[in-house]
Parts: structure tokens; sequence; C-alpha cells
């Protein structure tokens, strides 16, 4: 079915543009497991955690992604961290308005967390190609750390690609299911 | 050999004059360079100290310290404290975007033979007029101005703040001041009385020199455009000085002005 939808699209735009076609993303879902660690620390705040993906000029082709605390708290205001998230603060965050409706999130508590992403929201208009998938954490009085993990969007192949994190994160995995 | 004398007193003149922005070094920090949210406070020291960025030595006086929002209005540094080494003030921000703490300023220096002995003054152009030292005849009058200046960013980076006024010498952000990720390349432009500032010496220095033997100095030379470029290895708070000769204009006649130059900025981790 897929490969008609393709060869459709292709016949369609055939003799008009090339870069059209590459807006035809094969891939039906796209699922992030992200693994927050549990740690013993006397002062223990639940991490800050943003999901995107980028481009390979850095640049966001989308956040999927951010969980941090939207309701003030003792502490004052939970957007004054977004900043620590750094990657993700200067590839994108800064020149958000948050929060991002089916992207901002409340904090999670350690234990495994999925996310998953089909073509019709917000990875509608991913075009295919190669991108990077990032997840960072930053958590208040404790560390930062980025999993980055490589695919291509719209390839045919399902697949499943797991990094372990060493610090803020644990297992990371990424699913893409054509 | 009095025209020896004389031409090594006005060497000495110009140490003097360059004396202050090198041995001792200025500086405004601020608390937090990068910032996030709707509405932010900052708390910020300013100093002349040896050791960078340690309070050592004398208090940077708030008089001139000017506050200019993201949306390019300045306004005064309210309810600071001026201490033995140091001056501190805070900074409510509630715009968006990148503000600009500065302070400017100029001292003036005059030098003229009397009895024929070589005499020197240094001070405010008050303090020279007051001795009737401008205007007189024989007496030849410098100026020495100054711009201290560091930048802080709540959300993402802007650049009205950061709008060159066409005098002295002064920063243009080719990559913004809040934008300097190490180990990636970066771009400074300087204009000197609004003009591309060409062939100027800038100076790099990372803080924290306390803790280590080396000074840590980038030098640098701006292009045809005044641009300078450099990539710096590790992320911290850096210090970055220049001066250059020019001409400023004092009653209708052109006098030597040296510009100085000094910003505090950090080096992010990439």
């Amino acid at each position: 079915m897929r490969a008609i939808l393709q060869l459709a699209g292709f016949s369609a735009l055939a003799g008009t543009l090339a870069g059209p076609l590459a807006g035809v993303a094969s891939a039906e879902e796209l699922a992030v497991s992200v693994e927050l660690p549990k740690i013993s620390v006397a002062e223990y705040h639940k991490p800050y955690v943003a999901v995107w993906i980028a481009r390979a000029d850095h640049s966001v082709a989308a956040n999927l992604a951010v969980w941090y605390q939207q309701e003030d708290g003792p502490e004052g205001k939970g957007e004054t961290w977004l900043k620590d998230m750094r990657q993700w603060w200067r590839r994108s965050g800064r020149n958000l308005e948050m929060p991002v409706d089916g992207v901002s999130g409340p904090t999670r508590s350690p234990g495994q967390h999925l996310v998953t992403f089909d073509d019709e929201g917000l990875l509608k208009d991913l075009p295919a190609g190669d991108y990077v998938l990032h997840v960072e954490a930053a958590r208040e009085v404790g560390g930062r750390e980025l999993v980055k993990i490589p695919f291509a969007w719209g390839s045919d192949a399902p697949s499943t690609q797991t990094l372990s994190g060493e610090t803020e994160l644990g297992t990371v995995s990424l699913t893409l299911k054509p | 050999m009095k025209a020896v004398r004389y031409l090594l007193a006005g060497a000495a003149a110009i140490v003097a004059l360059a004396g202050p922005a090198q041995a001792h070094r200025m500086w405004i920090l601020p608390s937090t360079f990068t910032l996030s949210g709707e509405e932010q406070w900052v708390t910020v020291d300013g100093a002349v100290s040896n050791d960078l960025f340690f309070p050592n030595h004398v208090p940077l006086r708030l008089d001139n310290m000017v506050v200019t929002a993201p949306d390019g209005v300045s306004s005064p540094v309210e309810g600071g404290w001026t201490g033995k080494f140091r001056s501190a003030f805070d900074v409510k921000l509630d715009k968006q975007g990148t503000w600009k703490i500065g302070e400017a300023g100029a001292s003036y220096f005059a030098r003229w033979e009397e009895d024929g002995e070589p005499r020197r003054k240094r001070g405010s152009l008050a303090d020279l007029e007051a001795d009737g030292l401008i205007g007189k005849p024989g007496v030849e009058v410098m100026q020495a101005s100054r711009r201290v200046e560091t930048f802080v960013t709540l959300g993402a980076p802007s650049v009205d703040a950061l709008a060159p006024t066409g005098q002295g010498l002064e920063l243009v952000p080719v990559t913004h001041p809040n934008d300097v990720y190490a180990e990636e390349p970066a771009f400074f432009r300087f204009v000197l009385d609004g003009e591309p500032a060409v062939g100027l010496e800038v100076k790099i220095s990372k803080g924290q020199d306390r803790y280590r033997d080396d000074q840590g100095l980038v030098e640098l030379v701006s292009d045809e455009n005044g641009e300078v470029s450099f990539t710096l290895e590790e992320p911290g708070r850096y210090w970055l000085s220049s001066s250059v000769d020019g001409t400023a204009e004092l009653n209708g006649m052109q006098i030597k002005a040296m510009n100085g130059y000094v910003a505090t900025f950090e080096v992010l981790a990439p």
C-alpha cells in the first residue's frame, strides 16, 4: 500500500517538481522511549526533559516533548530553568512561546516513558530524510545529559535503535514503524 | 636635553592614559547571561581589578551606569550599592530580548610647559575648565573615553539595545555576544565613531585567571570591515578589551582622543 501511494505521488508530481516528492514520508509511527533513572540523592527534583528532531545543520525539524514544571512552585516560575536544557534552548526553546500545545507537559517521575507520534500530528509535514533524535535532560541541583540517535525518516523498513545515557538518562530507544 | 625630557614626559602621559585600561581591568559581571521565562532578575557587579573576575582594587562607580532594554530605551541604575571593591545592583528583566548594561565616560588630560618645566593634570572636563586649562594657549588637552559593557538575554537574543551611538569605540554584533559557543567560530565587529575600526587590536581573556599561571590572552586584529573572528575552546566568562587613538571635538577644536572598549561575555557549552 505504501509503495502504491508513493508511486501515485510520483506520477502526480512527475514533470513538475522533484522537491515535493521528498514531502511524502512513508513512516507512519515514531516512538520514543525515555528512561529516567532513579537517582538517590538527598534533594531530588524530577528532571526537565526535551525531545526533538533536528536536521543535519542542527535546526529543529520538530519538537516532540518538553516536560517541565508548568505551574509556579515554591521556587518561582518553572520556565526559569528551561534554559538549563541548553542545547534545546539554543536551537528551539528560546524562540518558542511556552507552553506549546501537544508538546509541553509536566515533569515525569523516574521510570520508562513512551511517547508516540504518527504522521498525522507533529510529524505531518516532516519530509523524508536524515535526522537526529535529541533527548536532553537537566535536573535542578543535578546534572544534564543529551542523548542523540540519528535516523532516516521515510525509510520502508521498521527499525529500533537503543542508546543508554550515563547519568541523567537511562535507556533511550527510537522505534520507526512504516 | 629638554626636548628629550619633554618626549619622555609625553610617553609617560600616554602610558598613564593607557595604564588603567591595561593593568587594572574594568568589568561589569551579571549573575546570569542567558535566561528563560517571562520576567527575571539579574544581580550585577562592577569593579576595577587586577584579576578577572575578582574584585580586589576599586569599585566601578555607578554614576554613569546605564541599563538599555531590548527596545533600546535606556535608564540609569537605581538602588545600587558601592563598596570598597565593587559596586552591585539588580536589574529587572521585564522585556524579552537582549539588555545592555554599560558604563561610559571620559576623562581629560592636559599637558603644558611652565617656567621650562613640563606640567600635566588629569581630571574631568570641569576640573580642567576650573583650572583655566581648556583653550589656554600652549596647553594640549587629550581625551580618554571608555565604554564598559555586558549583555544579558531573556529569551531569544535581539540587537536593538546594541545599536551603536556613533561615538567612541563600540561593538556591533555579527555573532551576538550572548550567542557565543565554545569550539565554534564567532565574529564581532567594531566601529570607531560609527566607522569600521580597521586594524584594531582586540584582546580576549578568560576569567578565573587567579587559578592559572598563563594570562591566556587571545590577541586579534580587525580586518577591513572592523571584524575580528575567534574560536574559544572553553566555556566560561570572558573579558574583551581594546583601545585605539582617534580624535574628539572640544569647543570646536579637534583634540587627541584615546578610545577604550571593554565587554564581559559568556562562552556557552555547545
